[in-house]
């Protein structure tokens, strides 16, 4: 039942993913696992791609729809990888479970000149009325795991991520929530996504980096200006 | 699909490089007339591009797949890997390989009648380096009517020839498959191949290379010995042999066989001398320890700047002769010249040699890369 949810909620923020990244992009995907995100991509918006993940046989799936692929492992770092080399860096719910989340961001806006950033909220309210009530530690359907054996060793919320982006001058240039089954792009009252969001997906960038920040409009096509360097 | 044997194959012998237009080879010397040995597995396409070049290790051969007779017990070095259904799917590919220059089964090499002197080359055959067998493959490769390869394989040694390839030629090369191997060979390497040397050239039956019958097997086995040593890993020797003596219980308190360790290492070399020449052995050792990407083409960064293939490096989390970081320093080369390239460290207890034994890990690595290669993505 839950594990159901999970999947759709997987599948929820892959489609809206897909929505961000646009026409002929030159994506990397990390913690990609068995490169479905990024085939999907390659089928619909005709990217080029690279999925890492710690577990090489996984790739093998990307292998075979062309991408490239690179076993490796997040936490020591990424430093195979020029600078500024990809369009956008995509890091879904694989923040939560990295031991070092600070170098996994830093290498994103290092080696994208946009990262995708997707994580659940520790902060929902379901979250906190288990907390609260309950006396647990948490759990939610973007959260199904007991404390024994939940791959999630860093908790955040959406608030913290705020303000880790302002102090580390990171500017976000788009923002998704996911609040029951729907996603949504901003509410009046803005700190409530904090109360209300399960998951927040975000388009960064450097805010000293030259990219765009400027109010999002959706790309209809996509000229890169990554030249390989 | 089930995987499937190519069954019975003929080898064939390609002659080219007369004594007026022979090999010129990197030392200077010349080479001619030159002959290559090699087997051909599926056929080709009208327009021949779906040929697949398998370049072969130290004590490898031309003989990749399938039996020479149905009377074979053994069928060819990497017979798991090529055929109808597998990796390299016979079905699809055209797959050719070759026998290289300086080896002993079939190509020009020191046991080859030098035509200046109507007897065996031995010393007076030119050293010859890896460059130098890619130029006569690349040969071979044109008299079988071939413009463009769809991949090239090799894994250790094999792995230099694909790297060489896709430096040299790089028009040719549509897609490079480099297992278990690195952009030149590591100090610890040429030193593991000093000490093989030193065994034959030390054993009087060499007597300076001109040897008749059966030579110096005793240098050669304890080469092969050494050799053997450095293609396993330490957690695969304690666990398939242990400290466990051969046959008795107690220990012997003399230096006959004792260990099983050192029994196996004894079959292996004597094994090794009914099917190599020592002669050969030690060109083939110099080819490896001269081979040095940065030394021939420049820094890395520099040398991969013009290259044309699809990469793929396979590594093994315990091969000590061919570290994962040797591959991916040319992976991390690549990548800052934006070229495509994959790289998959395979976890084997196996060492270097686990290219020739983690088959089913590979044949999904490898038959997925293939099969992407003409998924080709526009850039």
């Amino acid at each position: 039942m839950t594990s159901q949810y999970v999947d759709r909620l997987s599948r929820t923020d892959r489609d809206m993913i897909l929505t961000l990244v646009p026409e002929g992009a030159r994506v990397l995907d990390l913690g990609c696992g068995d490169c479905s995100l990024l085939n999907q991509l390659v089928r619909e918006k005709r990217i080029r791609g690279t999925g890492l993940d710690i577990d090489g046989m996984q790739l093998v799936n990307g292998l075979a729809s062309g991408l490239n692929v690179y076993q490796g492992d997040l936490d020591d770092g990424l430093s195979d990888f020029p600078d500024q080399s990809y369009d956008y860096v995509i890091l879904n719910q694989t923040l939560q479970v990295v031991k070092h989340p600070m170098l996994a961001l830093e290498e994103v806006l290092r080696i994208g000149r946009y990262g995708i950033l997707g994580f659940p909220n520790f902060a929902q309210w379901q979250l906190r009325r288990g907390l609260f009530f309950g006396g647990r530690a948490p759990k939610s359907p973007a959260l199904p795991f007991e404390w024994y054996d939940t791959p999630n060793i860093r908790v955040l919320s959406i608030q913290d991520f705020f303000d880790y982006c302002r102090r580390e001058k990171i500017a976000i240039v788009h923002q998704r929530y996911l609040m029951g089954g729907r996603w949504v792009k901003r509410l009046f009252w803005k700190r409530a996504v904090n109360l209300l969001a399960h998951i927040g997906l975000f388009v960064i960038t450097r805010s000293d980096s030259g990219a765009s920040t400027a109010p999002w409009r959706m790309p209809h096509s996509f000229e890169s200006t990554v030249n390989a360097p | 699909m089930e995987r499937q044997s190519v069954g019975q194959v003929t080898p064939e012998v390609f002659v080219f490089g007369s004594r007026e237009e022979p090999l010129e080879l990197e030392s200077g010397y010349t080479l001619g007339p030159v002959e290559i040995a090699y087997e051909t597995y599926g056929r080709p396409n009208e327009d021949r591009s779906n040929a697949i070049l398998i370049c072969h290790a130290l004590s490898g051969d031309h003989h990749a797949a399938g039996v020479h007779s149905p009377h074979d017990r053994y069928t060819g070095w990497w017979d798991g890997m090529i055929g109808p259904g597998k990796a390299f799917d016979t079905e699809r590919y055209w797959v050719i390989c070759s026998n290289i220059i300086g080896g002993c089964r079939g190509s020009t090499g020191p046991v080859s009648i030098n035509p200046e002197s109507g007897a065996p080359y031995g010393l007076d055959f030119p050293v010859v380096t890896i460059g130098d067998m890619v130029a006569a493959q690349k040969r071979l490769i044109d008299h079988l009517g071939i413009t463009r390869l769809y991949g090239i394989a090799g894994g250790s040694m094999g792995g230099f020839q694909v790297l060489e390839w896709s430096l040299r030629y790089p028009e040719m090369v549509r897609s490079a498959i480099c297992i278990a191997s690195a952009a030149r060979l590591s100090t610890q390497a040429i030193a593991f191949n000093a000490v093989g040397r030193s065994a034959i050239t030390r054993d009087p039956e060499w007597q300076g290379g001109k040897y008749n019958g059966r030579g110096p097997e005793k240098g050669l086995a304890i080469a092969r010995m050494v050799g053997h040593i450095t293609y396993l890993s330490e957690l695969l020797l304690d666990e398939k042999f242990g400290r466990r003596l051969q046959s008795a219980n107690r220990l012997s308190y003399n230096f006959s066989t004792e260990f099983a360790i050192e029994s196996y290492l004894d079959h292996q070399g004597s094994a090794f001398t009914k099917r190599f020449d020592a002669n050969s052995y030690l060109y083939i050792t110099k080819a490896m320890d001269y081979f040095d990407i940065a030394r021939t083409y420049g820094p890395l960064k520099d040398a991969f700047a013009d290259v044309r293939a699809r990469y793929l490096f396979v590594s093994y989390s315990t091969d000590w002769l061919f570290p994962t970081d040797q591959s991916r320093e040319i992976v991390r080369a690549l990548l800052s010249r934006g070229k495509d390239v994959s790289f998959i460290d395979i976890e084997s207890p196996h060492g270097h040699d686990a290219f020739l034994l983690e088959e089913e890990k590979l044949t999904r690595i490898v038959s997925g890369f293939l099969t992407g290669v003409n998924e080709e993505v526009s850039p």
